[in-house]
């Protein structure tokens, strides 16, 4: 017997942009009675008529993908947002069909793609467990014998018979996520529930889904996630515009992912109206950079980086200072600030800019805010705008990082280069 | 090599393939969770006595009120015509009938459009959401079924001339006809509201129409005229028709027409699963 237990087989799927029908019975006739008497479609939205060709313009979400996984393995997916990876789980979980190919699949197949998923706010935590491991698929006598160790997992305990709508969203998630993680399938297909609940708990499901992995099942991983998939990972594969764009170990695909980053301009502009801002101020860039003045949007940890924010300023004797926020996982990071309101006397373009000082940044994807506001007096901010800006720190290990030699994942959202010393501090007394 | 790939072949247990044969009803794996259609009955029922206050007593309230209105305006005010039966009697036998009916195609109706949400994460055999809640809708139809008993006693008491009969062990056929014709019909229009939004007004409004080609609020017997084929092709007629006859012991129609709606709801059932198979499939694409 082969070891594959998943193959994808020249997966397509296609979805369709624009309208097609419009929805109603009512409407669709309303559109053919009109055709017939040669009068404009009535719901052909204004200035499209001559862009006939949106109708029925389709786009392939997922073009040509064939891979396959072997028993035990666990195969991390990543790729921009819109690259097809939802679709592909969705096609995987049968969700929705598949436009041509196939997937072959051998053992049950569990999906994570949401967890949660029908709960009903009314049951208690308890009959929640029941419904919800039905809905994935167990059946009564399998959510009896794992009831303790669920609950146990999700350490919600002392609520188990309290309807879920009087959970905080915290516990509502744990309990979720505790359901799903026991259903024991051989195939466990999880997109990004990770990204939910506190820090503790996060550690617990990616230490789950590691046990998962090595207790001989097969998962498959889609996350932005970085240091996540190298370490449950094995394997990966990069989609890129619904098109398998990179195979073969986890370590090499990534690298190719945030390779693939760096190219990218690691900025934003808006033009006009667009910028977001009030009518007196607008913010019209943020920018980040290497040493060299070169964008992008891959830092390494232990050089140093700059922000660069560029804003209008259209009346003249505005008072303001400008402010940047670092969001990682979930939290915000730092925040850093001009230390001082500046008067800006004379209407027209400003740029500030901070350094962002070599380790500092932990390794992972940070997101960047911008503020522009006064506090003195009266108090008005006239720029607020919220993760404007995703960049990548990245650490390659080579021994000159707050790391030092040390290769294994470490914790928190800030890694400063501290110094340590050790002294000798007498023998001991035995 | 060939027969290690010819193993492997045969050793998939699930191939995701762009359409199903129509034929391929899967019906085995619906079976397998049976689990699940008892729980989502259960679910339905338990939070719907957790929602309101009244609970049970709304089975009482809603049959009583309604029936009360039709004896005024149809028995009172229009004279309609009742076999000799007590009006009240009469009219709460068609309405309990009816209502299981009528609420098991309304509700039905919506499954795609009001599970959007769910099916767009999980997969399960989509014709569980519907077969669970046919057998919800069983749940209030004997608490509505008990209700008509209790006014069935208490006019036997007070000397009416009403005879229930060994008819009424044609009870389970008149429950599976419903069922099937109610979640046939449902499932047919739930398929098509995935298209088509606005079939979803119809149904409330073309229910309550068929209502009025059905005898529930008048007899067969005095149906005469040329419309008397209409109400004899329509399937709840005889369904209507003979529980009066097992329970009030009068009725104009020989229970042999069953036979026809046996058949007519076996064929809108097929159609109905042939047509929801399709659907469901691609469904969340455009829902």
């Amino acid at each position: 017997m082969s070891d594959t237990v998943i193959s994808v087989e020249h997966l397509s799927k296609t979805y369709q942009l624009g309208v097609i029908g419009t929805g109603t019975f009512f409407g669709d006739l309303n559109r053919w009675w009109a055709k017939k008497l040669g009068r404009p479609d009535p719901y052909a939205k204004i200035g499209e008529a001559d862009h006939g060709n949106r109708i029925g313009e389709s786009i392939w979400a997922l073009d040509d993908v064939s891979f396959q996984l072997k028993r035990g393995e666990a195969l991390g997916i990543i790729g921009r947002n819109g690259a097809g990876k939802s679709t592909l789980l969705k096609i995987m979980s049968r969700v929705t069909a598949p436009t041509s190919g196939e997937v072959k699949v051998k053992g049950r197949i569990a999906s994570l793609l949401e967890v949660g998923t029908g709960f009903h706010p009314e049951l208690t935590g308890r009959e929640n467990i029941f419904l919800n491991g039905a809905i994935l698929g167990m059946n009564r006598a399998e959510v009896a014998r794992k009831f303790d160790e669920i609950v146990d997992f999700s350490g919600v305990e002392k609520f188990i018979d309290t309807p879920v709508k009087r959970y905080s969203s915290g516990m509502y998630v744990r309990l979720a996520f505790a359901v799903a993680a026991h259903l024991e399938p051989e195939i466990l297909v999880v997109d990004e529930v990770l990204a939910v609940g506190d820090a503790e708990f996060q550690r617990k499901c990616l230490g789950k889904m590691s046990d998962v992995a090595h207790a001989g099942r097969t998962v498959l991983f889609v996350s932005h996630n970085m240091p996540a998939i190298l370490r449950l990972c094995s394997n990966a594969i990069m989609l890129d515009r619904g098109r398998l764009v990179k195979q073969g170990s986890a370590e090499q695909v990534t690298n190719y992912y945030l390779n693939s980053n760096e190219n990218a301009e690691g900025a934003v502009a808006w033009a006009g109206e667009n910028a977001p801002g009030t009518n007196e101020v607008k913010l019209m860039g943020v920018r980040l950079m290497d040493s060299e003045g070169k964008s992008k949007s891959l830092v390494e940890i232990n050089a140093p980086s700059f922000l660069e924010i560029e804003y209008d300023v259209r009346q003249p004797g505005l008072k303001f200072r400008v402010a940047a926020g670092f969001n990682t996982q979930g939290v915000v990071a730092f925040t850093t600030n001009e230390l001082y309101e500046t008067q800006h006397d004379r209407p027209g373009r400003y740029i500030s800019r901070v350094e962002i000082p070599a380790n500092l940044l932990a390794e992972g994807e940070y997101s960047v805010s911008v503020s522009l506001f006064a506090s003195k007096g009266l108090k008005i901010r006239y720029v607020r705008a919220k993760n404007v800006l995703v960049f990548q720190a990245v650490d390659y290990i080579a021994g000159d990082s707050a790391r030092g030699d040390f290769t294994q994942n470490l914790a928190g959202v800030l890694r400063p280069a501290l110094a340590w010393e050790k002294i000798f501090a007498g023998e001991l007394q035995l | 090599m060939t027969t290690e790939m010819k193993l492997t072949e045969e050793n998939w247990s699930l191939v995701i393939r762009p359409q199903r044969a129509w034929w391929d009803l899967r019906l085995g794996e619906l079976w397998r969770y049976r689990d699940l259609v008892w729980l989502f009955v259960w679910r339905d029922f338990v939070a719907y006595y957790k929602q309101t206050i009244l609970g049970p007593l709304w089975y009482l309230i809603q049959p009583i009120l309604t029936t009360g209105v039709f004896t005024i305006i149809f028995g009172n005010i229009a004279q309609l015509s009742t076999d000799g039966l007590p009006p009240f009697l009469f009219y709460l036998a068609g309405n309990t009938v009816w209502t299981y009916f009528s609420a098991s195609l309304t509700s039905t109706s919506s499954t795609f459009t009001s599970n959007a949400g769910l099916f767009g994460k999980v997969y399960f055999p989509r014709l569980v959401i519907p077969l669970s809640i046919v057998f919800s809708q069983i749940i209030s139809f004997g608490l509505r079924f008990l209700v008509f008993l209790g006014f069935l006693i208490y006019f036997m008491a007070s000397g009416s001339d009403v005879y229930p009969n060994w008819w009424i062990l044609l009870m389970p056929i008149h429950i599976v006809i419903m069922a099937g014709l109610g979640l046939g019909m449902g499932i047919i229009v739930s398929s098509l509201t995935t298209k088509y939004r606005d079939l979803q007004q119809l149904v409330g409004f073309g229910a309550q129409l068929l209502m009025y080609a059905t005898p529930v609020i008048y007899p067969l017997s005095s149906i005469t005229g040329g419309w008397r084929w209409l109400i004899l092709a329509n399937p709840m007629t005889p369904v209507v028709e003979t529980f009066r006859l097992a329970f009030l012991g009068t009725s104009a129609m020989s229970p042999a027409y069953l036979l026809y709606s046996l058949a007519f709801t076996f064929l809108v059932l097929l159609i109905g699963v042939l047509i929801f198979n399709r659907v469901e499939n691609n469904f969340m694409d455009t829902v």
